[in-house]
């Protein structure tokens, strides 16, 4: 079993990044004009750290599979993105968004690298503010903020209910800057299929044109992944379609380890699955939750009335809604971390309190802050996310339908969990350098900062603090001897080796000429994992996972059909690819939930919860994060290796939000 | 409830830039309404597949309006007709009735080539944003987030122009293929802004430049783009990008 060296800083923890700089190593300006790095990845993390690299004089390759950098997933990303201002003069500050944020995660994150994050918090506001990004301000022009899941202060910084975009195009801009001085080259609709290790350091990759389905080779001294996270195994999730974990999986099976990967955040507030048509789940940003309260009925006929469309929401008067979250947890009500919100709601529709014809929705209504403020304020604060739901759903959240006793009603949305975030991720160091020297993961796609549930508005931050504040510095610690070598030559036969595996694996997939389509053994892959391996888990469940897992790979490489042929464009093929990987992503978080053997933040296991159903932790045993190495084959077992977490300041102990 | 519907797809096929193209006809039986667009292409695509064909190309992503990925002009309009405006994605079925024949086009225009089927080249807009479409700044070096005020209705308008999602249904809507109402709401969004003024006119001047280089076309006031953009983004940012581009060839 390999030791896993975190390289975490001596020193306080308040004090661990600033030794570090001050003690790093460092490239001279002359020397970073021989240096290349690839970064794989455009969003919010690899494009603050492409535009960084390249400004600080690097020669940086840019990839994306998407038509343009500006069109990676952070850009759907609504609600806002947390920082330590304290502008409001609410008591806030770095360590208190830093305590915040280690509780959220349920005590399973790395204490010095979440009081970095906090600690960047900061700049981040201030570059996307100098970048030109339109957060939302007050009368007096000074910044807005909101409040987000988890927190008793107002430090979400936002733009409308399109934070996201605001932040990528920024990051973008800052990008083309750099491509138009010639320090980055794009390479936009280029997937990473593989990694090219040498000599035990990353030193380039085979990528597929997905144009013209040709593999290429490219060679640099550091490689950068920044490829986002694994939601889409679930097959519907508030991913994008092209989401996928195909770089970082091919990074695992060369060696980098895969942390805690059963940490998949369940967002509470999405619109419900409709049909078994349905191709992508939408989410209703967290934001909402600021006015909007979350309720089912009390009693079991009005919840049935719902279900059969005999009743609607706002037929059911004010005294005979039950506020679940409000009675449950009243220091926080509706404001509750996100792995809260979500098991809250299944418990209510698990005792058959559902409110639609599935019973798999709980309501979100807005009628006592329209009362209270008026429709124009709530719609100046949410009018794009009414307009969508109203699109997609065909009911408006705004429509008032009646006034009794002195209380209006609107019409409520209706909303459920849905995959949305992966906390788990490629294990890194400090430095967010993986177990393969040379090769380094940041944003969603490693594990470090959010624990076992990440807060909202924190995967904005965490993206950017990674790529424009972390990584450009401690890469350096890297490449700092690394300019003495000439540029490696992509004739190279580990190159040449690399590619022969990924072409092989494409004529394999081509060859197989079965009769499923790739989508068809998605939505398989999907429900096994929603079914066995999603809100709620068990031993029995699971391992019973695990053998459909195994099943349906066996159909995969069997019956799997793809049309047309690998030249040219060919999405059914890079679908397959992904799927493939994907099927081996629900084995290690089916294999990762089975082995921890308690309940932490995203991750439940029913065997373990208190009397009132809440989530039982075992510090104990389960004080660590856990780390799988490949063996080899996709059909072996992975191997457990374990990196212990030491608090230094932080007091482990219970999540409280009740008081 | 939703209702099902049955009606004929008639969709373009063009395997590449120089190919002519032509349409291919697929008829879907009960497709229920609440089903989104690209949801039923993908009930289409399933059915190709099943039958031993190749898919139907076109760009999709996010699913969700903000990518800007999606890219299909509908009957004649870009992204389809809705009364708000919307994108591809958020166009749902709802919108069609039993027996429509529904028509599916690329984005048709000289600066985004077909690379397959309905799938376009977009790169010309990158290319725009990379002559002048940011503020200069370096990483790490900025002064506190509040050291400069920012009037809230300037702050919202620059917001409003940044909303673009650089899908380009204004080039396709435009009979000159002018990219006008993308640039101009760019430039926009920064010259409202203080952090942007100060590289105003080098900017205007450099992102038109880059356009007409591009081989866009010239700006008639039609409003076609604007009454498409399912961001709703207006052409007075067309007006202030004018202002800021004389400004600038005034002061050369």
């Amino acid at each position: 079993m390999a030791t896993l060296n975190s390289r975490i800083p001596e020193g306080p923890v308040a004090e661990k990044w600033t030794n570090f700089k001050a003690h790093q190593r460092l490239v001279n300006p002359k020397n970073k004009l021989k240096l290349d790095v690839i970064v794989v990845g455009t969003g919010l993390a690899g494009a603050s750290a492409a535009a960084s690299l390249g400004e600080m004089g690097f020669n940086v390759l840019n990839f994306c599979i998407q038509d343009s950098p500006r069109r990676a997933h952070s850009i759907a990303a609504q609600g806002g993105i947390n920082a330590a201002k304290n502008y409001q003069n609410d008591g806030d500050s770095v360590y208190r968004l830093f305590y915040d944020t280690v509780k959220g995660g349920d005590y399973r994150a790395r204490e010095a690298n979440v009081y970095r994050l906090a600690e960047v918090s900061n700049n981040i506001i201030d570059q996307c503010v100098a970048q030109g990004v339109p957060f939302a301000r007050e009368y007096g022009g000074m910044l807005a903020n909101r409040s987000f899941g988890g927190a008793q202060v107002s430090r979400t910084f936002y733009a409308k209910g399109q934070t996201g975009q605001q932040l990528l195009l920024g990051a973008y801009s800052s990008l083309m800057c750099q491509v138009n001085k010639g320090k980055v080259k794009l390479y936009t609709r280029y997937e990473m299929e593989d990694v090219v290790v040498i000599d035990g350091r990353a030193r380039g990759i085979i990528a597929k044109n997905l144009v013209t389905g040709k593999l290429e080779r490219f060679s640099a001294n550091a490689v950068v992944i920044a490829t986002g996270g694994y939601g889409n195994t679930y097959f519907l999730s508030t991913n994008a379609m092209g989401c996928n974990c195909t770089a970082a999986v091919q990074a695992y099976r060369k060696g980098a380890y895969f942390a805690n990967p059963s940490y998949v955040q369940i967002h509470p507030t999405c619109i419900p699955v409709h049909g078994d048509k349905q191709s992508k789940l939408t989410l209703m940003s967290e934001s909402l939750r600021n006015d909007g309260r979350i309720w089912v009925p009390k009693k079991i006929e009005d919840a049935k009335a719902l279900q059969e469309g005999t009743k609607q929401g706002w037929d059911i008067p004010e005294q005979d809604r039950d506020y679940y979250l409000e009675r449950r947890y009243p220091a926080f009500g509706n404001l509750v971390p996100r792995d809260v919100a979500s098991r809250a709601a299944k418990e209510r529709c698990d005792k058959g309190f559902g409110v639609n014809n599935t019973g798999l929705a709980v309501f979100l209504d807005f009628s006592e802050s329209i009362q209270r403020l008026g429709i124009d304020e709530i719609r100046a604060r949410y009018g794009n996310l009414f307009d969508m739901y109203e699109e997609i759903t065909d009911v408006n959240p705004g429509e008032f339908v009646r006034n009794e006793n002195g209380i209006d009603y609107y019409k409520p949305m209706m909303i459920f969990p849905a995959v949305h975030y992966t906390m788990g991720g490629i294990w890194v160091d400090y430095e967010l350098q993986t177990a393969i020297p040379g090769l380094f993961a940041i944003g969603e796609c490693n594990f470090s900062d959010h624990g076992a549930n990440r807060l909202g508005a924190s995967a904005l931050m965490q993206g950017l603090a990674d790529g424009y504040f972390v990584l450009p510095y401690t890469i350096q610690n890297y490449l700092a001897d690394q300019a003495i070598w000439p540029r490696l030559s992509t004739d190279l036969p580990e190159f040449a080796e690399a590619e022969k595996g990924v072409e092989a694996e494409i004529d394999r997939l081509m060859g197989i000429q079965g009769k499923r389509s790739v989508d068809s053994l998605h939505k398989e892959l999907g429900h096994i994992m929603w079914e066995h391996v999603g809100m709620g888990r068990n031993k029995a469940g699971l391992e019973e996972g695990l053998k459909l897992l195994k099943e349906l790979r066996k159909e995969f490489d069997t019956n799997l059909f793809i049309p047309g042929t690998k030249e040219g464009l060919n999405v059914e093929l890079d679908k397959a690819i992904h799927l493939r990987d994907f099927i081996l992503m629900g084995e290690l978080i089916a294999n990762d939930a089975l082995h921890r053997e308690e309940s932490c933040g995203g991750h439940f296991r029913e065997e373990h919860q208190t009397e009132e159903g809440e989530a039982k932790r075992d510090d104990e045993n389960f004080f660590y994060v856990g780390c799988w190495e490949y063996q080899g084959n996709d059909d072996n077992t992975p191997v457990l290796s374990k990196e212990p977490l030491e608090y230094e300041i932080i007091k482990v102990q219970t999540r409280n939000y009740k008081n | 409830m939703a209702r099902n519907i049955s009606f004929t797809v008639k969709y373009w096929k063009q395997n590449g830039p120089k190919d002519a193209g032509h349409f291919e006809e697929k008829q879907m039986h009960n497709i229920p309404d609440d089903t989104s667009f690209l949801e039923m292409l993908d009930i289409l695509n399933e059915e190709l597949v099943n039958e031993g064909k190749e898919p139907f190309v076109f760009d999709h992503d996010c699913r969700e309006g903000i990518c800007g990925m999606c890219s299909l002009y509908i009957n004649g309009t870009p992204h389809g007709k809705t009364e708000r405006g919307a994108t591809t994605c958020q166009l749902y079925m709802r919108r069609f009735n039993d027996g429509d024949v529904i028509t599916v086009e690329p984005w048709r225009s000289a600066a985004f080539p077909v690379i397959k089927d309905c799938m376009v080249d977009r790169s010309a807009f990158d290319k725009i944003q990379a002559a002048g479409g940011y503020t200069t700044i370096r990483t790490g070096q900025a002064q506190d987030a509040n050291a400069i005020l920012i009037p809230k209705q300037d702050a919202d308008e620059a917001m409003d122009c940044a909303t673009c999602i650089g899908c380009g249904a204004c080039v396709a809507a435009c009979k000159n293929g002018s990219a006008m109402l993308f640039v101009s709401s760019k430039v926009s969004q920064f010259a409202l802004l203080p952090q942007g003024r100060v590289e105003a006119a080098k900017r205007a001047k450099a992102m038109v430049a880059k356009m007409d280089e591009l081989g866009f076309g010239n700006c008639t006031n039609t409003r076609a783009c604007e009454a498409v953009c399912p961001k709703n983004e207006s052409i007075a940012n067309i007006a202030r990008l004018n202002r800021e581009f004389l400004k600038a060839k005034l002061a050369d």
